[in-house]
């Protein structure tokens, strides 16, 4: 049996995988190896997977991937640093067959945008927020954020976060897990094969939940931020494997319809 | 026996030479080229193009999607 020669292989027909149709040609202008890329993409396949082009509609940061727009070809609209769950919350209440998600980092939703990413969650709005966790301010220059790990050096904090002075990280993914109107929320990676593949289900998942009307879908993404904390992208994994998951831990914290109301109501028609 | 071969396409002007396709790879057939592309990145090739079986590991951690992967059954290999 002769050996396959390359050109037998790259053909058409052979191909297993490749660039999501929703991608846009626009190179990304995030640094080499950087999360946000490997999560724009799995978006992208689930919203092609889903065919949902036309019914999509996502709402950018303000972060590194304020650009967003550029790169998935869906309708956007663009928020105010932190204000993306409000802005999701309008669009989906006058639009309620939409599929309408966040895209937002740890500074954008649990730093500036703490309040709107509470009181969203809180009234159950049926839309999907996605969570890019990376410990920083990327986009500014590796500025500490909330999320930032104790003893984490950024342009901030040179000699470490001091609990001290600065207070703990801050677990804003349990938080939301509490609140009556979250209904799937998660913490996931991307950063080897099966995170990845892993990370694309549950995004898939969050889609589904807002057709069903059952509160929110969150999910983090534990990131990496290599230029911020100045390490290599294999090293960056390495770091955040050591440092940020023993903290942020991976898997489901909630799986669930939302809270019944009945329960919670005042019993006025009770005698 | 039947063996899977597979081969990659990594489009060279978009890689970023971020080496993490490189470390995902089981079969160890990706390496960063000596040469830059017009943006001075060390892109990603098949270094050993033998090995590939087209698993498409090293597609799922590219965070600028220029790989494409390609996979094929060949029958009766000894
Ligand atoms: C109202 C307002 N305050 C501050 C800023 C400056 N700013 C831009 S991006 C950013 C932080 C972004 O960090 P994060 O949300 O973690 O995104 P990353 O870049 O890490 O993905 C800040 C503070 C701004 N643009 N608008
Ligand atoms: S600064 Fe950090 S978050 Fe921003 S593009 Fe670079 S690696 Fe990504
Ligand atoms: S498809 Fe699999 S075997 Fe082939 S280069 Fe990619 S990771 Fe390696
Ligand atoms: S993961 Fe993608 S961008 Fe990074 S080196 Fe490999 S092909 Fe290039
Ligand atoms: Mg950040």
């Amino acid at each position: 049996m002769d050996e396959l020669q390359l050109a037998d292989i790259i053909k058409p027909e052979n191909k297993v995988y490749g660039k999501s149709k929703i991608m846009t040609d626009t190179p990304m202008h995030y640094c080499y190896g950087c999360s946000h890329g490997v999560v724009h993409k799995l978006i992208a396949e689930v919203i092609e997977e889903m065919n949902i082009q036309e019914d999509t509609i996502g709402i950018a940061p303000v972060g590194c991937s304020v650009m967003m727009y550029y790169y998935l070809d869906i309708d956007w609209l663009q928020a105010p640093h932190g204000r993306a769950p409000a802005v999701a919350t309008g669009y989906k209440r006058t639009n309620p067959k939409k599929y309408v998600f966040t895209y937002q980092g740890d500074g954008d939703l649990a730093a500036i945008g703490t309040a709107e990413t509470m009181h969203a969650v809180n009234r159950g709005e049926n839309i999907v927020m996605i969570f890019i966790n990376n410990a920083i301010y990327g986009m500014t220059g590796g500025q500490m954020a909330p999320t930032t790990m104790i003893g984490q050096s950024t342009s901030t904090s040179p000699h470490g976060r001091d609990v001290e002075v600065n207070g703990y990280p801050l677990k804003i993914t349990e938080l939301i897990a509490q609140l009556p109107g979250s209904a799937y929320v998660t913490r996931q990676s991307v950063h080897t094969p099966a995170t990845v593949r892993k990370c694309k289900k549950a995004i898939r998942k969050a889609f589904e939940n807002s057709a069903k009307n059952i509160g929110t879908s969150f999910i983090e993404v534990v990131s990496t931020c290599n230029s911020g904390w100045k390490l290599d992208p294999v090293e960056s994994n390495k770091w955040m494997e050591e440092n940020m998951f023993p903290f942020y831990p991976l898997g489901d914290i909630k799986d669930s319809v939302h809270d019944d109301v009945e329960k919670y109501s005042v019993q006025k028609n009770k005698k | 026996m039947a063996k899977v071969r597979g081969a990659v396409v990594v489009e060279n002007e978009v890689c970023k030479g971020c080496n993490l396709c490189v470390v995902a790879c089981p079969q160890d057939v990706l390496s960063l080229n000596k040469e830059v592309n017009s943006k001075g990145y060390h892109y990603s090739y098949m270094m050993n193009p033998e090995a590939c079986t087209g698993c498409t590991n090293c597609a799922m951690v590219c965070p600028d999607n220029c790989i494409t992967v390609y996979r094929v059954k060949q029958a009766n290999v000894a």
